[in-house]
C-alpha cells in the first residue's frame, strides 16, 4: 500500500499537470510576457539583450503567481484540504509535497526553456545559461514565498488581487539576486558566485518559511 | 498586561490615557515647532529646507517602530492569545502606513530642493516603500475577511512573515542600490547633527510618538466598540422573531 504522502503527491502532480487547460499554460503565459514586452519598448536588439533577464524574471514572477491562488483555495472549496488536515501526514510535508507539484509544472518548465526565450531577446549563451541557473534556483523561493499568500487567502473570494499584494513585495530580494546574479555573468564588477549563492540561501530560507508559514495559515484559517 | 485583557478596563484605562498623550502631543509638536521656526539655524548648504527634516526623520523612525509594534502585537495574538492582540494590531497598520507615506511625501518634497528629484531609487528610499507596499497588504488582508477573529490570525501570520523579510528586503535593497550606483551623492545622516538641530528634533520626535500613542489607543477603543456593535447586531439578529413572510405582489 502506498504511504498517504506519496498518495497525495501523485495527486497533487497529476492536478498540477492537469487543471486549467494543463501544465504547458505557466510556458505560454511566460512566452506571451516575452513576446509583448518588445511590442511596449521597441524591437531595438541591444536594450533587450541588456535588460532580458529582468523581463525573464519578472515574467517568471508573474507566471508563479499564475496558478497560486488555487494552491489551497481548490482543496478548501471541496473539503479535501478539512480531510488532508485530519490524516496524520504533518501539514508542513503536504504544504512541501503542494508547493513542490506547483514549481515543477511552473518555475521548472520555465527554467529549462529560458535558454529558448533567451534567443528571442538576443541573449547570448553565457547568459542564457546564466539565466537558466539562477531560474532554476530562484523559482523555488517563489512558489514556497508564494505559498504563504495562497494559505492566507484560500477562503477568501477573489483572494488572487489580494493574494499579489502580499507576495510581491517579498519576492523583491528574490528578483534583486536573480537578476543581478544573471547580469554579473556577462560582465560587471562582481563574480557570478556571490549573488548565486545569496539566491540559494533565499531560496532554501523561503522553503522553511513557505512551508512552516503556509501550515500556520491554513491552520488558523479554518480553527 | 494581563489585566489589560479585560476591554472594559482598557476601555477605562484608554480614557484616561487618551486625552493626555493627546495634549502631550500637541504640547510637543507645538514647542517643537516653535523651536524649528524660529530657534533652530538653517542649514549652511541646505538653507530653510532642512526644516523638512524635523517632520521627516519622526515620521520615518515610527513608520518603522510602528511596523515592530505590529509584529510584537502577532506574537501576542498567535502566542498568548491576549484579546486585544489583534485589536492593537488593526488599529497599527493605518496609522504605520499614514506615517510612511508622510516620510515618503515629505522626502520627496525635500528631494526635489536639493537633488533636483521628487525619487530616486535609493536604498533608503526603496525600502521605505516596499515597507509602505507591506502596510497595504496588512491593510488590504485585514479587509477582506469578515470574521474579525480569523482575521486577526491570518494578518498575524503575515506581519511576522513580513518581520523576518524586513533585514532581508533591507540587505538586498542596499546590495542592489550598491551594485548600481558606486558613489552615491545622496548620503543621509554622514554628518553628526548639531546640538541646537538636535534637540528640536527629539522634542518633535517626542510629540510624534505621543501623537501615535494617542491615535493608536483610541483606534483601539474604537475597534474593540465596533466589535460590540457587530456582536450586538449579530445577537439581535438571532433573537428577532422570525419575520412573517409577506407574499411578494403578483406580477400583472
Amino acid at each position: 500500500m502506498r504511504s498517504p504522502l506519496a498518495a497525495l503527491a501523485a495527486r497533487e502532480f497529476r492536478l498540477a499537470a492537469r487543471i486549467g487547460g494543463g501544465g504547458g499554460m505557466g510556458l505560454v503565459f511566460f512566452l506571451i510576457l516575452v513576446t509583448i514586452v518588445p511590442f511596449a519598448i521597441g524591437p531595438d536588439l541591444n536594450l533587450l539583450s541588456r535588460i532580458g533577464p529582468a523581463i525573464l524574471w519578472i515574467a517568471a514572477a508573474l507566471a508563479t503567481l499564475l496558478g497560486l491562488d488555487r494552491l489551497f483555495q481548490a482543496d478548501a472549496e471541496d473539503g479535501s484540504l478539512d480531510l488532508i488536515r485530519m490524516s496524520e501526514t504533518p501539514l508542513e510535508l503536504v504544504v512541501l509535497v503542494k508547493g513542490l507539484a506547483h514549481w515543477a509544472t511552473t518555475g521548472l518548465p520555465l527554467a529549462l526553456a529560458a535558454p529558448f526565450f533567451g534567443l528571442l531577446l538576443a541573449l547570448s549563451p553565457e547568459a542564457m545559461g546564466a539565466i537558466c541557473a539562477t531560474l532554476l534556483v530562484g523559482t523555488p523561493a517563489l512558489t514556497f514565498i508564494g505559498a504563504i499568500g495562497a494559505a492566507l487567502t484560500a477562503s477568501l473570494r477573489r483572494g488572487g488581487l489580494v493574494l499579489s499584494i502580499l507576495v510581491l513585495p517579498l519576492m523583491i530580494p528574490v528578483l534583486i539576486f536573480g537578476v543581478s546574479a544573471a547580469n554579473a555573468a556577462v560582465g560587471g564588477t562582481v563574480p557570478f558566485a556571490t549573488p548565486f549563492a545569496v539566491l540559494c540561501g533565499l531560496s532554501l530560507f523561503a522553503l522553511v518559511t513557505g512551508v512552516f508559514g503556509s501550515a500556520a495559515a491554513i491552520r488558523s484559517g479554518s480553527a | 498586561m494581563l489585566r489589560y485583557a479585560n476591554p472594559t478596563l482598557f476601555l477605562d484605562l484608554a480614557r484616561r490615557l487618551i486625552p493626555a498623550f493627546g495634549a502631550l502631543g500637541a504640547l510637543g509638536i507645538a514647542v517643537g515647532l516653535y523651536l524649528v521656526f524660529f530657534v533652530a539655524p538653517p542649514d549652511y548648504q541646505q538653507g530653510e529646507t532642512v526644516k523638512i527634516m524635523y517632520i521627516h526623520v519622526p515620521a520615518a523612525w515610527l513608520g518603522m517602530a510602528c511596523y515592530s509594534l505590529m509584529a510584537i502585537s502577532a506574537v501576542g495574538t498567535l502566542v498568548w492569545r491576549h484579546p486585544l492582540a489583534d485589536v492593537s494590531q488593526k488599529a497599527a497598520a493605518p496609522l504605520g502606513a499614514a506615517f510612511t507615506l508622510l516620510c515618503l511625501v515629505t522626502g520627496s518634497l525635500w528631494g526635489k530642493p536639493m537633488w533636483g528629484t521628487w525619487w530616486v531609487w535609493d536604498a533608503r528610499l526603496t525600502s521605505v516603500l516596499v515597507l509602505f507596499l507591506m502596510y497595504c497588504g496588512v491593510m488590504a488582508l485585514w479587509n477582506a475577511f469578515e470574521d474579525p477573529a480569523r482575521a486577526g490570525r491570518a494578518v498575524a501570520i503575515l506581519t511576522l512573515v513580513g518581520f523576518i523579510n524586513i533585514p532581508i528586503v533591507k540587505f538586498s535593497v542596499d546590495w542592489w542600490n550598491t551594485l548600481h550606483q558606486p558613489a552615491s551623492v545622496f548620503r543621509m545622516g554622514g554628518s553628526t547633527i548639531d546640538a541646537s538641530m538636535l534637540w528640536p528634533l527629539l522634542i518633535m520626535a517626542g510629540g510624534f510618538t505621543a501623537v501615535f500613542v494617542a491615535l493608536h489607543l483610541a483606534g483601539m477603543r474604537n475597534e474593540i466598540l465596533r466589535r460590540r456593535v457587530r456582536t450586538l447586531g449579530l445577537l439581535a439578529a438571532q433573537r428577532e422573531p422570525e419575520a412573517p413572510v409577506e407574499a411578494l405582489p403578483e406580477a400583472r
